[in-house]
């Protein structure tokens, strides 16, 4: 997008304009209004532009489970760190580095002598896989934007000696999950506009219809989020629940099927546990049998199988990384945020990933006596 | 890794493109866009992958849609 385009979508005067009626609207409904976003790239942006100390009081608004790396499962982590420390070579992306397994990361693991590689394209997992006589593990992590570049490589001749280790996502079946909790606060959902660039907005009806909750699918630059808001607050005050397309630069109904199609010729959806928040129905993408030949659960089945149990470091108990991503508690209500859990050494996820809540609170100095969370 | 990258398409070579982000050029893959694409179209960006074109007429309807969001809220607003 050219600058200018750009910098229109950080229009101060019109960003004032709609925190007006942000405030107007809080102001005339005589009550607080809770909503939640899913996606660490909404929690940068809201904290990189100083939205949140800027929201009216009375409007809350909460990170759900949209960070990938935090809801990478420690048995996940684990099968991976399994591997790395097999001897095999490894390769990812450089959020999963650092992410606690129950007792090592892959970067201890790398610190050991295992060697882990940090990738920035799915492409250069097979470009590597190619150049080497070696199998190679891709540990292939995210939501459906990173999912379908793996399945664009899986169905792009990728060579025999690559093999994917799946930890990949499907986010609507969390937001399932959040809504279904019979004790959530949660008024609407600011939907991710990139995951929705894949799916397609026309995904959320059925949530919506089922929950009776409004759904706005919002971009990432400011003015993208103030104005999801407003759509999204005023249809919490009318009681009103639809969905609604904030992002049409890059959301279309249907989304894009050509890339949905090669997810899905690649992946089928099982049930798995989302670390910290629960078992989830069909948001695990797991590799088809079609694929088997590049699945290295199935290719290193007896040295998984053979990786001894590990025991869960012991202030990992303390984390409240689940509540935190469900919205139930916010980074501050943590004991361990900003103490013992620190971005150089993180004990949950959250303060991880430079997705994760925990991490961009702790940057922004959020949450820090005196300031405005 | 789940950001998402505008960029703009300096070259295409079969499902293979040269985009330019703001500086810094990187090959990126053509398998999954959601459209044809050709030199100066702005493509949505994931780890390597295209996976949205973006139509000007798009960004046109998005900043248009500010306009109207903006609207009525007083002088704060710009020109």
């Amino acid at each position: 997008m050219t600058g200018s385009a750009t910098l229109e979508f950080r229009d101060l005067a019109r960003g004032r304009a709609l925190q007006a009626r942000l405030e107007r609207l809080l102001a005339g409904a005589g009550r607080s209004v809770t909503v939640m976003h899913v996606c660490g790239s909404h929690e940068q942006a809201i904290a990189r532009y100083g939205l949140r100390a800027r929201f009216p009081a009375g409007l809350h608004v909460q990170m759900g489970p949209g960070c990938p790396v935090c809801v990478t499962d420690t048995p996940e982590i684990d099968a991976c760190v399994a591997l790395a420390q097999r001897g095999l070579r490894i390769l990812t992306y450089g959020d999963m580095l650092r992410v606690p397994g129950r007792a090592l990361s892959l970067e201890d693991a790398r610190a050991a002598g295992a060697r882990v590689d940090v990738i920035y394209a799915a492409t250069q997992a097979a470009d590597i896989a190619r150049e080497s006589a070696e199998p190679v593990v891709f540990f292939a992590t995210g939501f459906e934007t990173t999912a379908v570049a793996t399945a664009a490589v899986l169905l792009r001749d990728p060579p025999s000696n690559l093999y994917v280790l799946s930890a990949h996502k499907w986010v609507p079946a969390a937001m399932e999950v959040v809504a279904s909790s019979p004790d959530t606060t949660i008024e609407g959902y600011l939907a991710a506009g990139h995951a929705a660039t894949i799916t397609g907005f026309g995904l959320f009806e059925a949530f919506v219809a089922k929950h009776q909750k409004p759904v706005v699918v919002a971009g990432f630059e400011p003015l993208d989020i103030l104005s999801g808001l407003v759509l999204l607050v005023e249809q919490v005050l009318a009681s009103q629940a639809e969905v609604v397309n904030a992002f049409p630069r890059c959301v279309s109904r249907d989304g894009n099927r050509r890339a949905l199609g090669a997810l899905f010729r690649v992946f089928e959806a099982g049930d798995g546990e989302w670390r910290g928040i629960a078992r989830v129905p069909s948001g695990e993408l797991r590799l088809r049998p079609e694929f088997a030949a590049h699945d290295a659960c199935v290719r290193f089945a007896a040295e998984l199988g053979a990786a001894p149990a590990v025991a869960l470091r012991a202030d990992a108990a303390e984390c409240r990384c689940g509540a935190i991503m469900i919205g139930r508690l916010q980074p501050t209500d943590c004991r361990l945020f900003g103490t013992q859990c620190l971005p150089q050494a993180p004990v949950g996820a959250c303060m991880v990933s430079t997705e994760g809540v925990c991490r961009i609170w702790h940057e922004h100095g959020l949450g820090a006596a005196g300031a405005s969370a | 890794m789940c950001l998402g990258v505008p960029g703009q398409i300096l070259e295409v070579e079969g499902v293979t493109a040269i985009v330019d982000f703001g500086g810094v050029r990187r090959l990126v893959a053509l398998d999954i866009v959601d459209e044809a694409v050709s030199v100066g179209d702005h493509v949505l960006v994931h780890v390597g992958f295209a996976i949205r074109r973006i139509a000007p007429e798009d960004l046109a309807e998005t900043l248009a849609f500010f306009a109207s969001m903006s609207e009525g809220e007083g002088e704060s607003v710009g020109p």
